[in-house]
């Protein structure tokens, strides 16, 4: 099995993220995480897919959302040649004692402290789910009192941008 | 709420007619452009129903199946003075199988109409039932007011969410103006492409609100685009294929007859002298009775064509999907085929089996282009011997024909009636068929010689598809026999339709082969379950529960009964001269006739069984 991000242009409509979460489901994948949002044209919307599968049933899973008439386009994004993200909210436990180390660690990632309270720091941090997952290792024994994570986000490195194309003329 | 005049539309409607009927003409282009006009006349003011209805006239529908109910209600009273024959039916799947019927008859869109909540559940399983026979189909559900939606109102149910999986494509229609452009897109999804189903939900003060009507609207379908034309380079590698095999053969499926390639598939067959096997959805794309055509592959399959597949060296399938029920266990499926698979839905490519010469185009173009492409080959002397491999495969024609015993206990037997009624009736007749052994008799026992003739529920297995599929055939082709051949059990799901042939005089013929029990299920039990008959004898041997004869006669009908063989063409003959009335046969036949070969479910095709014991004993050193 391997991690493949899926980038999906589709037309901005109601219903259109059921069609495509539904057909994965129903095909017998697991979305390991996905994020919308509006793209540069207001028509269209790019969801980001990240699935856990071999290539051969992915190929026919690709095929299948193609067939959805609401989907415009389809990339897979190679990891060496994207730009993945993701964002992170995390609320820490840190009193007088530990707001040091936790802001030392913070610092370390590059994080920001969004919020602070008494006794908890509330901590936002973006990057790829490796360095996430690092940072989130390293608050751990502070004690993490609540966290949310948004889905990957990934875009193509270079110029050359997957919106450009007839297919996507005002939908 | 003024209707505009016949004057004012009829330019628009004939121009769209034109462009939205020609995916079920004669010619089956099925273009994939939109047709996006010049000039459009000014738009009129009208109730979202009034459009609704004035968009099916300007679309060229002539029927339409249905039932009315509270949130479709509006609909109906435009409905009332329209040039659409609207065909009131008993049960909402009737309404859907009766679309399905006529649209396989014709190749025409199929329309059917239900109001909300349980209205559009029971258009569930017909729409199924389309989307796995790629049928054209398009299902128009009343919802109800946009400001109930979402609260569990009277008769609400989410069926834009409960049918996403079961069609091509559905609408939710939020506002009166959408309406035009968005039946004409449902037709158009409908009947390009690969055909099926599509569904429009339309809430009931959508239907009441005052709107303007425009006729054509511009299609905006921006992520539709299905590839028509196959890759030149593809065409030249199958067709280099062809001339290279030594044991080809060309797998036929219902794409071939949805792109009205049938004349082409004769002249690609002729040219090159290979086998031809036809799937049940195929049957009469390629004649019966023509030499090269070994029948019917899969389960049920003649020994010849289960053969003929599993010791290709080449497969050519021309809009065919590799169903399970024709392959049998995958892994051991021709293992020495090279295949070639056309197909106009690129995701069928692949699916189940490899394809080394993958084909994405619309089987006419591509059966047209592989003439072009074989022709040249030939030119060039490029023609493999083949005269072996047809030396094996008439020896198994010869060993292994299609056939049945008279059954030990003098009951009548099934086969023997489906045999006689394909002869009376004839390579003209269209015959419908349920789901079960009847059906399967009726593919093996009936020549099938033209397209067109044959319907019946391949993918989904919809038992019940028989009687509403006749009579939406019937409306379809009003000057052809119509006969429906359904099981005791099929009947019993849907025969209140023929309530509906009797009143809207559709005289359907209905041969029911009653053998008082679920016969297939019987089938397996005897086979596989020791003969432990649960739950499949019906009693309509036994107690003669329902007497089939006072049925149809309650429904308006004429009823008859058949028990022997001598009655059998005189009941058959009678029936053929009755045209005013639908006509139901009560077929009592036995109850252990059964269907052969047998390839059993799971299995290889190496297993294939030719009566029960019976194993085919092939050559191997041949090979």
């Amino acid at each position: 099995m391997t991690i493949h991000t899926l980038s999906v242009l589709v037309e901005n409509k109601p219903g259109v993220l059921a069609r495509v979460s539904g057909l994965f489901s129903r095909r017998g994948f697991n979305i390991d995480s996905l994020a919308v949002g509006e793209t540069e044209n207001p028509d269209v919307s790019r969801i980001t897919i990240v699935v856990n599968a071999e290539s051969s049933p992915l190929e026919q899973v690709t095929k299948q959302l193609n067939k959805l008439v609401n989907v415009l386009k389809i990339v897979e994004l190679d990891p060496g040649t994207s730009v993945a993200r993701e964002l992170l909210l995390v609320k820490v436990r840190a009193d007088r004692n530990a707001r040091g180390q936790v802001l030392e660690t913070v610092n370390l990632f590059r994080a920001r402290v969004v919020d602070v309270a008494a006794d908890t720091l509330t901590i936002e941090a973006t990057g790829t789910p490796d360095k996430l997952d690092a940072l989130l290792r390293d608050l751990e024994p502070f004690g993490i009192k609540e966290m949310v994570q948004s889905g990957l986000v990934a875009i193509g490195r270079g110029s050359r941008a997957i919106t450009a194309g007839p297919a996507l003329r005002a939908a | 709420m003024t209707r505009p005049t016949p004057e004012t539309l009829a330019h628009s409607a004939r121009r769209a007619r034109t462009a939205a009927e020609a995916p079920g003409d004669a010619d089956h282009s099925r273009t994939a452009s939109p047709a996006v006009p010049a000039a459009r006349p000014a738009p009129v003011q009208v109730s979202g129903a009034s459009s609704l209805v004035l968009s099916l006239e300007a679309l060229g529908v002539d029927v339409v199946f249905g039932i009315p109910g509270g949130a479709i209600l509006p609909a109906y009273d435009p409905l009332y003075d329209s040039t659409v024959r609207h065909v009131l039916v008993r049960h909402e799947q009737g309404a859907g199988h009766a679309a399905t019927g006529y649209a396989q008859a014709t190749g025409r869109v199929g329309v059917c109409i239900a109001t909300s909540g349980p209205g559009a559940t029971n258009l569930v399983t017909p729409i199924a039932d389309a989307y796995m026979d790629s049928v054209p189909l398009v299902a128009i559900t009343g919802q109800v007011a946009r400001p109930s939606i979402g609260t569990d109102a009277f008769q609400e149910a989410d069926i834009q969410g409960i049918t996403l999986p079961i069609t091509k494509h559905n609408f939710l229609v939020q506002d009166g103006s959408e309406l035009p452009r968005v039946l004409a897109e449902a037709f158009h999804l409908a009947s390009t492409g690969r055909p099926g189903p599509v569904l429009v939900d339309i809430p009931k003060d959508v239907l009441q609100a005052s709107t303007t009507f425009t006729w054509p609207p511009t299609l905006d379908l921006p992520g539709y685009r299905p590839t028509l034309h196959p890759h030149g380079k593809q065409i030249r590698e199958a067709a280099r294929l062809i001339s290279g095999a030594r044991r080809p053969v060309f797998y036929v499926g219902g794409g071939v007859l949805k792109a009205g390639a049938t004349e082409g598939l004769r002249r690609l067959a002729e040219l090159t002298g290979i086998p031809v096997i036809t799937t049940l959805m195929a049957l009469g794309a390629f004649p019966d009775s023509h030499r090269q055509h070994l029948g019917m592959p899969g389960m049920h399959g003649t020994v010849a064509a289960v053969y003929g597949l599993q010791k290709a060296d080449l497969i050519v399938a021309l809009g065919a999907r590799f169903d399970d029920r024709v392959t049998g266990k995958l892994d051991s499926f021709a293992p020495d085929a090279t295949v070639v698979h056309a197909d106009i839905d690129p995701a069928e490519i692949g699916k189940n089996r490899h394809a080394d010469v993958p084909i994405v185009g619309d089987a006419r173009h591509v059966i047209d282009e592989l003439l072009t492409a074989v022709t040249a080959e030939r030119a060039a002397g490029r023609a493999a011997d083949i005269a072996d491999w047809w030396t094996q495969l008439d020896d198994l024609r010869e060993r292994y024909p299609l056939g049945y015993e008279e059954p030990s206990d003098g009951t009548l037997s099934p086969q023997y009636v489906i045999e006689r009624l394909g002869e009376i009736a004839g390579p003209d007749a269209i015959y419908v068929a349920g789901v079960g052994q009847h059906q399967m008799w009726a593919s093996q026992f009936i020549s099938y010689e033209k397209p067109q003739t044959w319907l019946n529920s391949g993918g989904l297995g919809t038992m019940g598809y028989a009687v509403p599929a006749a009579m939406g055939a019937k409306v379809g082709r009003p000057d052809t026999v119509v006969w429906a051949i359904d099981g005791d059990g099929c009947f019993q799901m849907t025969n209140q339709e023929l309530a509906t042939c009797a009143l809207e005089g559709i005289p359907v013929k209905i041969a029911v082969i009653n053998n008082g029990n679920l016969g297939m299920v019987r089938q397996w039990q005897t086979l596989f379950y020791g003969e432990r008959y649960s739950n499949t004898d019906l009693g309509t041997h036994k107690h003669r529960i329902p007497d089939f004869v006072k049925l149809a006669e309650a429904l308006g009908c004429v009823g008859l009964r058949c028990e022997t063989a001598e009655e059998v063409d005189r009941t058959i003959d009678m029936a053929m001269s009755i045209n005013d009335r639908p006509v139901v046969i009560d077929f009592v036949v036995g109850k252990d006739a059964m269907v052969w070969p047998m390839v059993p479910a799971g299995t290889s095709n190496d297993e294939i069984m030719f009566a029960r014991g019976v194993r085919p004993t092939f050559d191997e050193d041949d090979l």
